[in-house]
């Protein structure tokens, strides 16, 4: 029997490794570079772009959206998905303007409404880990429940009886120091979802429900609960994003938030996220969020037919993805 | 019989287990002992994957008897045998193939930030890191990195990291499916002598194994099932490939009365 000759010489080690952009920013590394890119074209030929007015406009339009946008992404880490939070959205914010018209305390008001959110994202969880029922068909229901919910209640009547209290409007419309609070809370609660998705064990548990279910319940991973923990965030954030919206108008739009679930689908995967699972960061989604909000202004700004911005989002969205499969096969090859 | 004089660590006997009209377990008896490999063989359906599915707490047989250390065990799930130190490499290895090796090694069991910190489950990322990388080295397993996604190693890198998983956590008896499946012939040997090792810290080591010549090389004992029951036993120094075979095709009379 001859001895062995030769051993796999490599070490168990955390060496140095060769430092990319990719590296340092993650998978949200193409979406930073299209922004920058976006942001540097539109400084160059708009005059208007860089101004304090236009960019806190450009704040203010794209915060809710971006807020929405992390509580989507949370969902498809678990390679889920939520289409119910445009109307979900609509919903709280219904609520809590009718609250307010009715007299109600501003901070009952909002309390509520974004309870209305989690109790939706609580039955959206429930119907994917106990039905069973695939998130794509449980949440198109709640899409539609939702919807249904606020036109009936609201008479698909907007909510603003004498006026909604000044205090509540001040929320999304007051600044701190000349910056937007839409921009801080939103700046806030990705930063809190960045936080938590990669420096906790939830975090940890959402990805690893995203890598493979059945590895992470064996492994010790109460899956269940961190799925209807994302759905239940999800909504969360739909619901205070209603809220928001409702402040800023300074009414309660029944049809608000139609088409936002689709949107905040292709800010997650502009942003870098799977739809597959356990690929994508809050910084990402926010990216992809700014993307398509800056192209958007700065077509408004340049008077671009909006109809060739929707092409162009198109567009952006197949660009993404292609480009992850296919730098996913090249890595595979050189792996 | 071969076996050693002393009471075994795992023991089943009389384990019945049914899948609609289906009976895969029809009685089956298992005996493990600390600090040995004990080889389960037996033929496509002989109820090897179900008989170590029941003992390691995924499945819940329908009627026998299993013992722990002479305590009667009753598994409601897989995260009740990890507590007693039972742990289990499945054959699809069950990685979360997108988080990196030292999360998979810990992964349902993350080490968190002294509190304040770790009231908030924030993750102490560097103590798993460092852990991790002394769990392969105390096995001598080399990896590339142990900070890349899983999904990034080779597949005998993949067996590796679930097989120190299972290792690394296992107190009393780490059962191991396929677990050279797949593997080429260096990373075959590497985690065969993982394996003695793991038998060396007196761990009991059940592996699940088609190949009869590694079977032989690298089991203390063989316990052979032939539809739903054991058949056979053998000390490995005794029994040739021959004598499996026969046992597994059932040239061999019952040994356990159905």
């Amino acid at each position: 029997m001859p001895k062995l000759l030769w051993r796999e010489p490599v070490g168990t080690a955390t060496g140095p490794r060769v430092v990319t952009l990719g590296a340092v920013a993650g998978r949200e590394s193409g979406g930073l570079v299209v922004l920058l890119v976006a942001v540097g074209i539109l400084a160059l030929v708009s005059n208007e772009f860089l101004t304090g007015g236009n960019l806190s406009n450009l704040a203010r339009q794209v915060a809710i959206f971006g807020i929405i946008a992390v509580g989507e992404l949370l969902v498809i880490l678990t390679a889920g998905i939520d289409l119910s939070v445009g109307s979900v959205l609509a919903l709280s914010g219904a609520v809590t303007a009718q609250l307010l018209v009715a007299g109600v305390p501003v901070p009952l008001a909002i309390g509520v409404g974004i309870a209305v959110g989690v109790v939706l994202g609580l039955v959206n969880g429930m119907l994917v880990t106990r039905l069973k029922l695939p998130p794509f068909i449980a949440t198109l229901g709640m899409l539609g429940i939702a919807r249904g919910i606020v036109l009936v209640i609201t008479d698909a009547k907007t909510v603003q009886g004498s006026g909604l209290p000044q205090g509540f409007q001040t929320i999304a419309n007051g600044t701190v120091l000349g910056v937007p609070n839409l921009l801080i809370i939103a700046a806030g609660v990705t930063a809190a979802a960045w936080f938590v998705l990669t420096r906790t064990v939830f975090g940890r548990y959402v990805y690893a429900v995203g890598s493979n279910p059945e590895s992470a319940r064996l492994a010790g991973v109460p899956v269940r609960t961190v799925t209807v923990s994302v759905y239940a965030i999800s909504g969360l954030l739909a619901g205070l994003g209603g809220v928001l919206l409702t402040s800023r108008l300074g009414a309660g739009i029944p049809t608000a938030g139609t088409g936002f679930e689709l949107n905040a689908i292709a800010a997650c995967v502009i942003g870098g996220a799977s739809l597959f699972g356990a690929k994508g960061s809050a910084l990402g989604a926010a990216t992809g969020a700014l993307i398509m909000g800056v192209l958007n202004n700065g077509g408004n700004l340049l008077a671009i037919n909006a109809f060739y911005l929707q092409i162009a989002i198109g567009v952006l969205i197949i660009v993404a993805v292609a480009f992850d499969q296919w730098n996913t096969r090249a890595a595979a090859r050189s792996g | 019989m071969p076996d050693p004089p002393s009471p075994a660590l795992l023991s089943a006997a009389g384990v019945v287990k049914r899948f609609g009209h289906v009976q895969a377990l029809r009685g089956a008896a298992f005996d493990a002992y600390a600090g040995e490999v004990v080889a389960l063989i037996g033929d496509n359906g002989a109820g090897k994957s179900t008989l170590v599915k029941v003992l390691s707490g995924a499945l819940r047989p329908d009627a026998g008897s299993m013992t722990l250390g002479g305590e009667p065990l009753d598994l409601r799930d897989p995260l009740d045998a990890q507590r007693l130190g039972i742990e289990t490499v499945y054959q699809d290895l069950a990685l979360a193939y997108d988080l990196d090796a030292a999360a998979n090694l810990h992964l349902g069991r993350e080490t968190l930030r002294r509190p304040p910190l770790g009231w908030l489950g924030m993750l102490d990322k560097d103590a798993m890191r460092a852990g991790a990388v002394e769990a392969f080295r105390s096995l001598r397993i080399t990896l590339p990195d142990v900070t890349v996604p899983v999904r990034s190693l080779s597949g005998g890198q993949r067996q590796c990291v679930a097989v120190a998983r299972a290792v690394a956590w296992a107190t009393r008896v780490v059962f191991m499916d396929e677990p050279t499946a797949a593997l080429g012939v260096v990373q075959r040997r590497q985690v065969l002598d993982v394996i003695r090792r793991v038998r060396d810290r007196g761990v009991a080591v059940v592996l699940i194994s088609h190949n009869l010549p590694e079977v032989l090389a690298v089991a203390d004992r063989v316990e052979v099932l032939r539809l739903g029951r054991r058949v056979a036993r053998y000390a490995s120094a005794d029994a040739s490939v021959k004598d499996l075979v026969r046992a597994m095709t059932g040239a061999v009379t019952t040994e356990d009365p159905p």
